[in-house]
């Protein structure tokens, strides 16, 4: 099967929604033909769709956000774009008060079809105003999805079902994932939301890891294997709302211990809300307690060294793994 | 900038669009006493926000409007649901928490929405309907339709990032919205004075490029007039307009709010340019209304306020399940 990036999978997908429905648009901080969006996904869609379907905006993010939801409630499917996913802060009325609660506050009138595609991570040395990981702040509301595609395959397939979905999605994005290449099937296809994958499947533990942590979770997976012959699963969720706990809760009832990984901080996270998951539904499987490999509790800093510090690494989710093994 | 003061001048709207409009504003007036008078008898859950002494506003504004035209509300929207043609049945039972209220008694009095007749709900953030109206507005355009969307909200929404932003994006797309600032000189208990240098909330409009204009927010006659020229102008792609009405709530900002932060005197002198009062004698005037015809038009709407109440104290309250209903498409 054909390769291509992150970057492209996601262009892909968006171009076929926009030759699909016509009602779908995009909209954001230099998305258009000037700049083709910070990290280039929607780079060559205004030439072929037009200033009007891809629009560029002022710098106005709660406006960006406020705009989509009045388009997505009068009949059309917005895509907009935060160029940085900590920039949704500015924004965070619209996604969380309004956007959230159009549906319910109205009694069920009306659906928001919306999707917020937004980059998060860190790893790239731009500090603590653009490298965070901020998806519990949107698992925490409910009535949004919240999308964490780890791959090209996915990338493209998620997008799909998020534009096609009824609901306001948060499509949250990895910087360093764009130039990561997969398969990618060139025909139409959607992943359906809530069904996690097995990435890699193991015996003697299972490792839950999330957005660019999948690819560091497997690569972790083949060095324990190697050097201390520990078989590890690796599961991706794919969206973190809604969670498919199915198939998190199988794979450690199979392995018997696990490691819950991801890149925002400790506290109130990611890792957090899957391990309360684990522990209320499967704590009688566990061999050993669950471990957590997360952010520490800092923002996220700007040199190297420092960086590198905060954000899990390998090393580290090796040294939770081998803890518990 | 460009539209002359309507208070004194004669326009050209039929008889019975003058009676509707009266009618509609006893409607709100009614309808907010009653409310009232519920909430006093721990019959509201939660809070009020009454619109009481800003109908000209609403009824204006709507009265220029089509059915398909859509209008974003706030906090104390009562009186925009009733003047675009919601069931006043349906936003009372919504007020008391009724399951057959306009959400299913899920939003409550702050935020009544009723799609059908393009009203697009009401959010309770302050500042927060005006880019989702800029959005409607948006729509409206990339889908070729010659409605338009007319954005209410309060003096206070004019100082929050939402403002700002809505209006500039309004503006450069050549949106066919109007901005309809209510401007009822207090936001909860601050006058505006206390915080903005400017008088009149119209003058931010040229910072957008964009036209704008204060009225009289009492005379619903200056009101409907500028409106209709603004949606005139919206629905030839000329773009937005803001649009200040100056108004006065009769009553306090919530509930029970005695609004003693008001000087008296103002209140008085605001109580006598009650909007309700002066287009009654203005339509009295113009030989277009009776005193008979007010009676018969005062029972009517006393009638159906009535009936709103019945069928809103006669209806369920929702199971308490159904909390768990409608978070999700």
């Amino acid at each position: 099967m054909r390769r291509i990036s992150y970057r492209d999978a996601l262009r892909e997908a968006l171009r076929e929604e926009m030759l699909r429905d016509e009602r779908v648009f995009l909209l954001g901080e230099d998305i258009g033909r000037y700049w083709g969006g910070a990290f280039k996904v929607t780079k060559g869609l205004a030439e072929e769709f037009g200033e009007e379907r891809v629009r560029d905006t002022p710098i106005s993010e709660s406006a960006i956000i406020g705009v989509a939801i009045g388009a997505a409630i009068t009949g059309m499917r917005p895509v907009a774009e935060i160029m940085f996913g900590d920039l949704t802060a500015l924004a965070m009325d619209q996604i969380a008060n309004q956007a959230a609660k159009l549906r319910y506050m109205f009694g069920g009138q009306i659906s928001v079809p919306l999707v917020i595609r937004t980059p998060f991570g860190g790893g790239v040395n731009i500090a603590a105003h653009h490298s965070q990981s901020l998806e519990a702040w949107f698992m925490h509301v409910p009535g949004l999805h919240v999308a964490a595609p780890s791959t090209p395959y996915d990338a493209k397939g998620l997008l799909k079902t998020a534009i096609r979905s009824e609901n306001p999605v948060v499509f949250c994005e990895h910087k360093l994932l764009y130039p990561v290449e997969g398969e990618v099937p060139e025909e139409d296809y959607m992943i359906p939301f809530g069904t996690a994958t097995i990435r890699r499947e193991g015996t003697d533990i299972t490792i839950v890891a999330t957005l660019y942590m999948v690819h560091k979770a497997l690569n972790a997976a083949k060095t324990l294997e190697k050097e201390e012959g520990i078989n590890v699963e690796v599961v991706d969720p794919r969206t973190l709302v809604p969670l498919d706990k199915k198939t998190i809760i199988e794979s450690v009832k199979k392995t018997g211990r696990v490691v819950v990984v991801s890149e925002d901080c400790k506290t109130a996270g990611v890792t957090a809300e899957i391990s309360a998951i684990i522990a209320e539904e499967a704590i009688d499987y566990l061999d050993a307690p669950i471990k957590r490999v997360a952010a520490m509790d800092t923002p996220i800093p700007f040199s190297p060294p420092l960086e590198n510090f905060v954000i899990p690494d390998e090393n580290r989710i090796i040294r939770a793994v081998k803890e518990i093994v | 900038m460009t539209y002359s003061k309507w208070g004194s001048t004669m326009i050209d709207v039929s008889r019975e669009k003058l009676v509707e409009m009266y009618r509609k504003m006893l409607e709100i007036r009614y309808f907010e006493e009653k409310v009232f008078e519920l909430y006093g008898q721990n019959l509201v859950p939660g809070t009020i926000h009454l619109y009481a002494g800003q109908e000209a506003v609403a009824v204006g504004v709507c009265s220029a409007l089509r059915k398909e035209d859509y209008i974003t509300s706030t906090h104390r929207g009562h009186g925009h649901c009733i003047a675009k043609g919601a069931d006043l049945k349906r936003v009372m039972a919504e007020i008391l928490g009724r399951k057959t209220g306009y959400c299913k008694g899920k939003g409550g009095s702050m935020h009544i929405a009723d799609f059908s007749i393009g009203m697009l709900g009401a959010t309770a953030v302050v500042g927060a309907g005006l880019p989702i109206a800029t959005g409607a507005a948006l729509s409206v355009k990339l889908q070729k339709t010659s409605q338009v969307v007319a954005c209410f909200f309060g003096d206070g929404a004019s100082n929050q990032g939402t403002f700002h932003e809505s209006l500039n994006m309004a503006a450069i797309w050549k949106l066919p919205i109007l901005f309809v600032c209510e401007n009822n000189l207090y936001a909860m208990g601050t006058s505006q004075s206390r915080v903005m240098l400017i008088e009149n909330i119209a003058d931010r409009a040229a910072a957008y490029g964009m036209v704008g204009t204060t009225i009289d927010g009492n005379d619903v006659l200056a009101v409907y007039q500028t409106a209709r020229e603004a949606v005139e102008r919206a629905r030839k792609g000329e773009g937005p307009t803001l649009i200040e009405c100056k108004t006065y709530r009769h009553k306090g900002h919530s509930r029970m709010d005695p609004a003693k932060y008001r000087p008296k005197e103002e209140v008085e002198e605001w109580l006598k340019k009650d909007p309700i009062k002066r287009f009654q004698d203005r339509l009295f005037e113009m030989n277009v209304l009776t005193e008979d015809e007010k009676g018969e038009i005062e029972r009517a709407v006393i009638a159906e306020v009535e009936e709103a109440v019945k069928f809103a104290l006669e209806s369920p309250y929702p199971s308490p399940e159904e909390a768990l209903e409608d978070v999700y498409a």
